[in-house]
């Protein structure tokens, strides 16, 4: 594991600078938007990662209530932490992109505002995790994962079943993209993948990391109550 | 090139480059607490 990450930092360096120069000079631009719709390469791939990483704390938070597997319980806190990192990328760079297509910054449009309570469903995870005190925490946390996630197919399909302002999809949605424009978006979707393993690894580590020391200071203390007890 | 388009993208890295600041203040914070408990 501690070979495969470094290794793996390599790759994801290579695959991240293959990326923007496969968005900024080899894919076509657009007729109507210009080089802004290059944004397209940076916006919709960090909403795919974070859409995968929800995904990850879904299915970890499952096995948490199933099984009350610790390891699972750190690494939906892992996956919810780097998701919310990408979903505040996308409610970024959508604005910007905007900003000179629709002349607006924000419209309260169904995808827009479903991605934003999508936001806000995972920071209220992640405060519950950190300002809780109750032992209930991560079975809560786990609860409310699984309720959170259902927002995700929403905000995915409701360009498909409703009008909405944000563009239809270009993938599977019955539009057609330039294969030049495709490859620089499935290489960026790759790269933004790994890269989001990489931190979801280390904020996973992280997370164990905290738990064994909190453990042995606990147990620190419960030792040096019992001498201080004892001498009494 | 756009200035919109160069805003996204740095945006996009300076959000991602302080998350990974973040969590380097959390890892410093945490060695230092094993070098305390390796201390006692």
């Amino acid at each position: 594991m501690k070979r495969a990450f470094p290794v793996l930092a390599i790759v994801t360096a290579v695959l991240l600078s293959w990326g923007l120069y496969q968005a900024l000079v080899v894919a076509p631009t657009e007729q109507t938007m210009g080089d802004v719709q290059r944004i397209f390469y940076y916006h919709v791939p960090s909403a795919w990662t974070a859409f995968v990483l929800f995904f990850v704390n879904l299915i970890a938070s499952i096995i948490y209530l199933a099984s009350r597997n610790a390891k699972a319980d750190a690494l939906a806190v892992a996956a919810a932490e780097v998701g919310v990192v990408f979903c505040t990328v996308v409610l970024v760079t959508g604005p910007i992109w905007a900003r000179p297509v629709w002349g607006i910054w924000w419209t309260w449009d169904l995808r827009l505002t479903l991605t934003l309570v999508l936001w806000l469903i995972y920071v209220s995870y992640l405060m519950l995790r950190r300002f809780s005190t109750s032992g209930q925490t991560p079975l809560i946390a786990a609860v409310l994962a699984v309720f959170g996630a259902l927002d995700v197919p929403l905000v995915y399909f409701s360009i498909w079943f409703f009008r909405t302002q944000h563009p239809q999809p270009v993938i599977g949605g019955g539009g057609s993209i330039d294969p030049r424009m495709l490859h620089a978006l499935l290489i960026n979707w790759l790269a933004f993948s790994c890269f989001a393993t990489l931190v979801c690894w280390s904020r996973y580590r992280l997370e164990i990391l905290r738990r064994e020391i909190d453990e042995t200071q606990a147990l620190e203390a419960l030792l040096e109550g019992g001498v201080s007890g004892g001498r009494r | 090139m756009n200035a919109y388009l160069y805003s996204a993208y740095a945006a996009t890295w300076i959000i991602h480059i302080f998350y990974l600041g973040v969590l380097a203040r959390r890892y410093a914070r945490l060695r230092k607490e094993i070098e305390e408990l390796k201390r006692k």
